[in-house]
């Protein structure tokens, strides 16, 4: 008994002393699902805060404070998120929270960060989110509701009114493919057909094959990420489907050319503008800083640059400039400062925030539709 | 009426890849009466292996030997981990394999890593049309195999001395060790060959399905739903099987929803354990007592 009590006068006294060593440091928390089935997000979004809260803290860190990142990884995990969230909360003290990585997780978390007053800046895609608006909870990641809406433009453009829908089952697939639903009659686009396939799925042409079959058909979406949308292109091919084929920005990666092989040549898809930086027009706003995140980054890790370490990039700069601009770390201030941002340039797009908008982000510059072609991408005008 | 074929052809299609990773379970089950759950990991080491040697430079041939190699090794691991274990109740042993797949798909994630990768197909892009769909050059090459695979199976445990010998393993342990017959070795072998016919499912189906570290799981579940369709004890079942499963998710799919589909597995699968439980090639007399 007495040797347990000692102990914890031990811990707290070990505690309390690392609290006055810390003071004078930015405490900012990170709940990525860095492994598990959405690593994919995580472990991007991960290296990219590691790289550069270092970085930041090289160059001399905010007004001479430096920031001490506490990152958990969920492993995809809603339940994990929570306790990884009331840790940060309340072990942790921290002043300002990015992530989680998934909608499922953000939407888990956000009753304890509102209840906390603590800032959360989540880099996962739904509308939900931020819709109704949260007083503590930001996103600058673009909604897949924005991606639909850059599409069913492209489609008006092209006078395709036809749609067939032919989705992945995991969240994101479904997810897209319900704003899609919602979106589609407002540019006067029809849903003719909607299939679906399993995450897992090794073969699509049963559904591709009714699609064919249906005569209204003028163009196919395929909201999806992961293997599917490659196994899907390749059948399409195969099947010699003529309409023009539609992918989403889940498979906005060289991975999907390289699975996809000859098959993904004509490929529409619409995409965060990191990922084609080097190609965007000297005019676009956000060019110079995606094209350095993307060279960094390249340059740290040896590997393509994922549209996902932005969203990571952003939520850390954007709480970098509420610091500065408010000259505090409180939490509340730091609140203030995220939604007051004004033509903040970020990796994915120029956001101005506002009390009744926590997205801020401007539907022209985050997003860019691309064609495949020659396993390469072009930017279409 | 072409469609109905088209939706069949796919079925087929699909059905020989459950078909493929099915076999293996059947082989495991022969000669030990154990159910391998890290027969899909098995399917996943044999591609990823494949899939990183070819990128270490390695020529086709020389990685496929060296990948079907790694993964008979992973077997006989296996099996080694079931020998040492003090626990010899099937339930258990089961339960080793499940943790097997668990640290094999760990093992994985930092052997390789977490990406989707996939090879070229080995017989070319080219394809059949037929009935508005197409028959792919690589998908032959997956029933061919799986065709060949089953009957040199068959001639295996019919005709051979080492085969009937994993037969009778299978059937009494006991009796087959008082006739001489050394269970052990008998038994590595067939972790083995069971490892081995995974790992040729594996690279067949890397150019086709892709691979990661994960996909073991799904392959796995429906190579079981397979066997257990056709009767875990024969490795023909399997096949008939696969087959039956990929045309009913083909057909459920084309003329119902495809939101049904990945729950016809394991209504017909219900259905068969209820019903048939000796699956529908499944022999009774070699039930274990």
């Amino acid at each position: 008994m007495l040797k347990k009590i000692g102990l914890s006068i031990l811990a707290f006294l070990f505690v309390s002393s690392f609290m006055i060593l810390s003071a004078g440091t930015i405490r900012i928390g990170a709940i990525v699902s860095a492994t598990g089935p959405a690593s994919f997000l995580g472990d991007p979004e991960l290296k990219t805060l590691q790289h550069y809260v270092k970085k930041i803290n090289d160059a001399g860190g905010v007004d001479g404070q430096k920031i001490k990142l506490i990152a958990y990884d969920t492993s995809g995990s809603p339940k994990k998120a929570v306790t990884f969230v009331k840790r940060l909360i309340s072990q942790d003290k921290v002043v300002a929270i990015i992530g989680p990585s998934t909608t499922g997780e953000t939407m888990a978390v956000i009753k304890f960060v509102q209840r906390a007053k603590i800032p959360l800046i989540s880099m996962a895609g739904a509308v939900a989110i931020i819709k109704p608006v949260k007083k503590y909870v930001f996103k600058m990641v673009a909604t897949d509701r924005m991606a639909c809406k850059r599409i069913m433009q492209d489609l008006k453009k092209r006078k395709l009114t036809n749609l067939a829908l032919i989705s992945g089952s995991g969240g994101f697939g479904r997810s897209m493919r319900k704003q899609c639903k919602v979106v589609a009659p407002s540019y006067g686009i029809k849903i003719v057909a909607d299939e679906t396939y399993g995450k897992k799925d090794t073969d699509m042409t049963t559904q591709l094959l009714k699609i064919k079959n249906n005569k209204k058909v003028q163009a196919v979406l395929n909201p999806g990420f992961g293997q599917g949308p490659a196994i899907v292109t390749k059948n399409y091919r195969q099947l010699k489907i003529k309409q023009p084929l539609y992918q989403s920005h889940g498979v906005a990666s060289k991975k999907f050319i390289e699975m996809a092989g000859k098959a993904a040549n004509g490929v529409r898809l619409v995409s965060p503008p990191v990922i084609v930086a080097d190609k965007l027009p000297d005019s676009n706003p956000i060019k110079k800083v995606a094209l350095a995140y993307k060279n960094e980054y390249e340059k740290t890790f040896h590997t393509q640059v994922a549209s996902f370490g932005g969203h990571a990039y952003d939520s850390l700069y954007a709480i970098v400039t509420a610091i500065k601009a408010e000259k505090s770390t409180n939490p509340q201030k730091i609140r203030d400062g995220i939604e007051n941002l004004k033509n903040f340039q970020g990796v994915d797009g120029i956001v101005n925030m506002s009390p009744t908008d926590h997205l801020g982000l401007d539907t022209k510059t985050g997003m860019v539709m691309l064609d495949i072609k020659n396993g390469d991408w072009v930017i279409v005008k | 009426m072409s469609e109905f074929f088209g939706f069949l052809l796919s079925g087929v299609t699909v059905g020989f890849i459950y078909a493929l990773v099915g076999i293996g379970f059947t082989v495991i089950y022969n000669s030990s009466g154990i159910i391998n759950f890290s027969q899909g990991e098995f399917v996943m080491a044999g591609g990823m292996s494949t899939v990183f040697l070819l990128k270490a430079g390695l020529p086709l041939g020389v990685s496929f030997i060296l990948a079907i190699m790694i993964t008979s090794m992973i077997g006989i691991v296996l099996y080694k981990l079931i020998s040492f274990s003090k626990e010899s109740s099937q339930i258990s042993l089961i339960i080793l394999t499940l943790g097997f797949a668990i640290f094999l798909r760990g093992l994985a994630e930092v052997v390789f890593d977490k990406e989707l990768h996939t090879i070229p197909s080995f017989v070319g892009d080219g394809s059949f049309d037929m009935f508005g769909t197409t028959l792919t050059y690589q998908s032959i090459l997956i029933m061919i195999v799986s065709i060949v695979i089953v009957t040199l199976l068959y001639f295996f445990f019919k005709k051979t001395k080492t085969g009937q010998a994993m037969m009778a393993a299978s059937i009494n342990v006991d009796a087959a060790r008082l006739m001489g017959i050394n269970i052990k070795k008998i038994l590595m072998i067939n972790f083995a060959l069971s490892a081995t016919i995974a790992a040729i499912g594996g690279i067949l189906l890397t150019p086709i399905t892709s691979t990661n570290y994960e996909v073991g799981i799904m392959l796995g579940l429906k190579g079981f739903a397979a066997a257990i369709i056709g009767g875990l004890s024969n490795p023909f079942g399997a096949v008939v099987g696969g087959l039956v499963l990929g045309i009913l998710e083909s057909l459920i799919a084309g003329y119902v929803s495809s939101e049904y589909k990945d729950a016809v597995a394991f209504v017909v699968m219900l259905g068969i354990l209820f019903f048939m439980p000796g699956g529908i090639f499944g022999n009774t007399k070699a039930q274990r007592v």
